[in-house]
């Protein structure tokens, strides 16, 4: 449609504008999403029904590495998104692995994490607090092991067509969709594990 | 399991539709091969990305999934026409009731409603389709997939049985530990996905494709229900998703969120279940108060009167449905002060709702009222639209609903409410919207007795409701005894409900005479209307519009119309893009289901597998660069040609 | 069109009598028999009034307009006068339901505060105290003072306040009272609260009214209200001759089914009080199976009908006639 010079690639055809806009609804649904899993999360808290608490089994050392890992990774996919306005097709395809190699480390303390948990007597069948806790956390790992996959897809496109006006476009919005886990997860952060270890 | 487990066995009932299920399969498929038109279905309907195709596949399976909830309508009327009746027991009566409503609201408003809007939204705003063709054919087989999960139960597995609101603990594997509750969590999940996709899909399509000109107050009433309510559907549904989440858990993986041991909390769900519910209810009526709108001033032959705080009053209802979830629950034992909160909030939907009668009613006035089918329908809204409007603010006075919760009366209200604001909305928007679809008229005569035979009908229904849930009886009951005295009322609501039957019956009828015998000749604006779906060909052709229209205000066809300025240039055309067909809606749509399927069963490994086919679906999807197709000038040109005569 | 005008003719005849019927009797919201169910009726026909009114102007509004403004067909080609809309009449047409809303929510805010408590004139009387544990599907009321236990009928002084304590075994359910007062909900691990007063003796019809499964129909109640001489004298019956309820009785009653009446000596809530957990010892979810067998539904009731007849031998005292008889106010 339009050709100003300022016009990103990305915005380029009504079509890509649309599926951006498009996209940014589907974020609200999903900040209703996360708000109703921490809304039950909140509800739960308290029910351990003679399980463990959260200040009984998080360790701090491994969720700061978690979230180390995965705000490094929002800004390594920043800087993506930077090369790739550039043009500069090597940049972004370098920053987009970066950000899913951050991304694959913070599922792997993740993992290690629910195990943990599981060793310490948490499953998701022992209380109301693990239960919600699990989904919430879990809800948020899936998010990030779909985006892995979907990142991956999308630079197998990037290495075959380049950077393209189609291209471009869905990078953009994978970008956008791993920059909103990670503020969901600094949510996650701020409101189960300091709350959870500080109370 | 054993087979005799897998299907529903021993009920003679049951036993003769598995019989007639079986059949009409076989029956179809045969037919079908007969006429040798399966590469027909596969290649413009099963694959087809056109919104016109899409809403008629959304509408008519509506019109069955209506045939299906109002036959368990129908037996829960003959089951309590009469105290100690023997005609169900309780345990298929509990599970009639639940798929009435779930089907009804899930499987029979929303399809019916959702079919309209995706016909009509795009020719309204001068579009050539939605924002996202292919995720709008998703959204219908996930539609239609959810559909038919939820059906089989009935033959397979046994069907939910905890009410359409599932409360739990009932809903829990302790107290329901078949596979039927199971069958609601699954096939709803899947439905609310789609239903989420419509909802972004409008949203977009409404923000970014509107015609040249049309700002946002020079746009339909039609297309601002729509929005509104895709924007409720964005915010309210991924609330059901997670609910729906949670009973998935608690039912196969045995988490705690809503048990009544180990720190599960079942008032969670109803929080849930009515923070989603509520709006639900504002989805389906919303656009049907747009509907209402588009054909009132039609016939009324004048423009709708207020259409600003038209669509203010729907923004204001839109805001308020999000506050007033506890008014389902009063009874919980609420503090006071939350339930007086909630009983204002409530009875405040009734201020917008009062402005929207009076600018019907003031439309009406002072113009030439024809009394299409189509008008009748919309006429008879208003009085019986009233009556659930005032019940529920009656409802609405927490001390008051103390007394009719969970009894006759709600349920009394709450169809005035769903059955003229949806149902006979759906129906106005049919007759009227009916040649646009396909060309031709229902027949008005035949609509007549559709009309008078379902809206008395409807009335003799439900009214005695009202009286026998004030004199104590309370709603879900399979049967009562003769001393209560409700014996009379019943019956006389159970003859109405036949009543409305054969109104129905003459809608199908009506259907089958028409597409027979109707006059092909209804022009591209039969009923002298005033939007711009109007001003191209019936049926629409399938690029809806040679030359994207232009605006310049509210209605703006009727005034083109008047000064004869809806020509079509031949200089005017270029070719028009359009996308291509797609197989992956119906094969991911598919996929989805059958792993639905499995884990109703609780087969994982089964499921674990079928989910590959959908991890295909979605990489096919990713990797597809189809970028559609072009339509070239001459072929407009013909197809232009043949409903307008000359071009200039 | 005719054979269609015949017929609305016909059924609107046909809908007289019922109504007339109805009216005859009084519909059981209509007939309190108790201060806080005449509260809420007397807000209910508050509410009716204005909700008849707006009825009545939108009908006759909607019937004129609708007649006046109709297509004739020597009106000719008569366009109607397009009009943009009214501020003052949109501004009247907004605030009079605004004034509206405010009169109904006045004294619906003062009776759910009202409902809350003991009613006026009792405050000074020491409620009796009953705790109701709702359970798949039957009603047991327990009296701690007393030390006595029912189950599916209560005996009240009339004219005296009754403190209900309610909580559930399992599923959720709704004690409702029409003629003394409004419902409210049961839940496990959960405490409502309920306050009643019965004017004058006599015999109430209670019921669940939150499905909660197959037995739900039947899951009915009633209340007897004596006079406080009389509600003594059942007491001290009960105390003599009623058996002791023990722990196995009890997790027998709770099994899913409906049941009769039953007298006990002791309460339940010695060993568990269901608002305070403990109820998932008692939930067994083989016994929910279903199977839409008919000839094991015939099992099942004539396992209910075994049950009755047993429970009936434990009655030591039944003060009225039967359950079904519970709702022959017509």
């Amino acid at each position: 449609m339009t050709s100003h010079t300022t016009t990103p690639l990305e915005y380029k055809t009504q079509q890509s504008q649309m599926n951006i806009l498009g996209f940014w609804i589907f974020l609200g649904a999903e900040i209703v999403l996360f708000s109703t899993l921490f809304a039950s999360y909140f509800v739960l808290e308290h029910n351990i029904a003679g399980g463990p608490a959260g200040g009984d089994i998080f360790v701090l050392k491994d969720v700061l590495i978690e979230t180390f890992l995965l705000l490094t990774s929002s800004f390594t996919s920043g800087l993506a998104i930077h090369a790739m306005r550039n043009h500069d097709k090597k940049g972004l395809l370098i920053w987009m692995i970066a950000t899913l190699l951050l991304g694959a480390g913070f599922l792997y303390m993740e993992i290690n994490e629910f195990l943990h948990f599981i060793h310490e007597g948490a499953t998701i069948q022992t209380s109301g607090f693990t239960a919600a806790l699990f989904t919430l956390l879990g809800t948020h790992g899936a998010h990030v092991t779909f985006g892995i996959v979907w990142i991956s897809l999308l630079l197998v496109q990037l290495v075959r067509r380049g950077i393209t006006e189609k291209t471009s476009s869905k990078l953009f919005i994978a970008s956008l969709y791993w920059h909103f886990l990670d503020v969901v997860w600094i949510f996650i952060f701020t409101f189960v594990y300091l709350k959870g270890m500080v109370m | 399991m054993s087979l005799d487990e897998f299907f529903v066995t021993g009920d003679p009932m049951i036993f003769a539709s598995q019989i007639a299920i079986g059949l009409t399969m076989v029956g179809l498929i045969a037919l079908i091969t007969y006429l040798k038109r399966w590469k027909w279905l596969w290649s413009e309907w099963f694959t087809t990305v056109d919104h016109k195709k899409i809403g008629i596949m959304y509408i008519l399976a509506g019109v069955l999934m209506f045939f299906r909830g109002g036959v368990d309508g129908l037996l829960m009327k003959a089951q309590t026409s009469r105290p100690e009746m023997g005609i169900l027991d309780a345990q298929h009566y509990d599970e009639i009731f639940t798929t009435h409503g779930v089907i009804m609201i899930l499987f029979m408003a929303m399809p019916l409603l959702i079919g309209i809007m995706n016909v009509v939204v795009p020719l309204q705003i001068g579009a050539r389709d939605v924002a996202f063709p292919k995720l709008n054919a998703l959204s219908f087989w996930l539609f239609f997939v959810a559909a038919m999960l939820f059906n089989i139960s009935f033959v397979i597995g046994g069907s939910p049985d905890a009410g359409w609101t599932s409360y739990f603990p009932l809903a829990g594997k302790e107290f329901t530990p078949g596979v039927g509750n199971n069958y609601y969590a699954i096939s709803l999940q899947i439905a609310g996905i789609g239903t989420l996709a419509t909802g972004i899909n409008f949203v977009v399509t409404i923000i970014k494709m509107r015609a040249p000109g049309m700002s946002w107050m020079k746009m339909p009433i039609f297309v601002w229900t729509t929005f509104i309510t895709s924007i409720i559907i964005v915010a309210a549904f991924p609330i059901f998703t997670v609910a729906l989440l949670y009973m998935t858990l608690d039912r196969l993986f045995g988490t705690h969120f809503f048990t009544v041991a180990a720190g599960g909390d079942p008032m969670l769900w109803l929080n849930l279940f009515w923070l989603w519910g509520h709006p639900e209810v504002y989805i389906v009526v919303l656009p049907a108060f747009g509907m209402f709108s588009e054909v009132i001033a039609t016939f009324a032959r004048k423009n709708l009167y207020g259409y600003k705080s038209m669509v203010y009053a729907v923004a204001g209802i839109a805001f308020l449905s999000m506050l007033v979830w506890v008014h389902h629950f009063y009874t919980m034992g609420n503090s006071a002060t939350v339930n007086s909160i909630f009983s204002l909030t409530t009875m405040m939907i009734a201020i917008p709702t009062g402005v929207k009668i009076f600018n019907w009613l003031f439309t009406l006035r002072k113009g030439r009222i024809e009394f299409s089918t189509s008008m009748l329908w919309a006429l008879a809204f208003i009085p019986c639209f009233t009556i659930g409007g005032v019940t529920g603010v009656m409802l609405a006075m927490a001390a008051a609903d103390y007394q009719y919760h969970n009894t006759m009366f709600l349920v009394a209200h709450f169809h005035y409410v769903l059955i003229p604001g949806v149902v006979f909305a759906v129906f106005a928007g049919l007759y009227y919207w009916w040649p646009k679809m396909f060309g031709f008229k229902l027949n008005e005569k035949i609509g007549k007795w559709h009309f008078w035979l379902f809206v008395i009908g409807f009335n003799l229904t439900f009214m005695p409701m009202f009286f026998v849930g004030l004199d104590g009886m309370s709603r879900r009951m399979y049967t009562y005894a003769e001393s209560t005295g409700w014996g009379a009322w019943l019956g006389f609501s159970a003859v109405g409900s036949l009543i409305m039957a054969a109104g129905f019956a003459a809608l199908v009828y009506n259907i089958y005479w028409s597409f027979r015998y109707a006059s092909r000749k209804v022009g591209n604006d039969p009923w002298n209307a005033r939007t711009l779906e109007w001003a191209t060909a019936s049926p629409a052709p399938h690029y809806n519009f040679a030359k994207v229209p232009e605006v310049d205000r509210l209605d703006d066809f009727w005034y083109k119309k008047k000064k004869g300025e809806t020509g079509l240039k031949k200089s005017d055309l270029k070719p028009v893009h359009m996308p291509s067909n797609s197989w992956t809606p119906i094969v991911l749509a598919a996929a989805f289901g059958v792993v639905g399927f499995f884990l109703v069963f609780e087969w994982f490994t089964l499921a674990i597998i079928a989910s590959v086919g959908i991890v295909v679906g979605l990489v096919a999807n990713t990797f597809d660069y189809d970028d559609g197709y072009h339509i070239p000038v001459d072929e407009l040109e013909e197809e232009e040609r043949e409903w307008r005569g000359d071009l200039k | 069109m005719k054979a269609m005008k015949k017929l609305v003719y016909i059924l609107t005849l046909l809908f007289i009598p019922i109504f007339l019927a109805g009216c005859e009797s009084k519909l059981l919201v209509f007939d309190p028999k108790g201060p806080i169910a005449r509260s809420l009726t007397d807000l209910i026909v508050y509410s009716i009034s204005f909700m008849l009114v707006i009825v009545i102007v939108i009908f006759v509004l909607f019937s004129y307009i609708v007649w006046k403004y109709r297509a004739r067909k020597d009106d000719g080609d008569f366009e109607p006068k397009e009009e943009k809309g009214n501020h003052w009449l949109e501004i009247t047409w907004f605030t009079i339901p605004v004034i509206i809303v405010i009169a109904l929510m006045i004294p619906t805010t003062k009776t759910i505060y009202e409902v809350e408590d003991i009613p006026q004139g009792y405050e000074e009387e020491e409620p009796l105290v009953i705790h109701v544990t709702s359970a798949d599907w039957k009603w047991i009321f327990s009296y701690p003072e007393q030390n006595i236990e029912t189950v599916n009928y209560i005996n009240i002084p009339a004219d005296h306040p009754v403190q209900f304590k309610m909580t559930s075994a399992g599923t959720m359910q709704s004690f409702w009272v029409p003629e003394l007062g409004g419902q409210k909900y049961t839940m496990a691990n959960m405490q409502t609260n309920l306050f009643l007063v019965a004017d004058k003796p006599g015999s109430f019809y209670g019921r669940n009214t939150s499905f909660n499964g197959r037995g739900y129909a039947h899951m009915e109640f009633e209340v007897q209200a004596q006079t406080q001489d009389d509600f003594n004298e059942w007491v001290n019956d009960v105390k003599t001759t009623a058996i002791d309820l023990t722990e196995d009785k009890y997790a027998e009653i709770l099994e899913p089914g409906n049941l009769g009446r039953m007298t006990f000596n002791k309460t339940h809530l010695e060993w568990v009080n269901h608002a305070h957990g403990g109820s998932e010892k008692y939930i067994d979810s083989e016994l929910y199976e279903i199977s839409h067998d008919d000839e094991e539904h015939e099992e099942e009731s004539e396992d209910t009908d075994e049950q009755i007849e047993e429970s009936n031998t434990e009655v030591e005292e039944d003060t009225s006639d039967s359950t079904d008889a519970d709702h022959s106010h017509h």
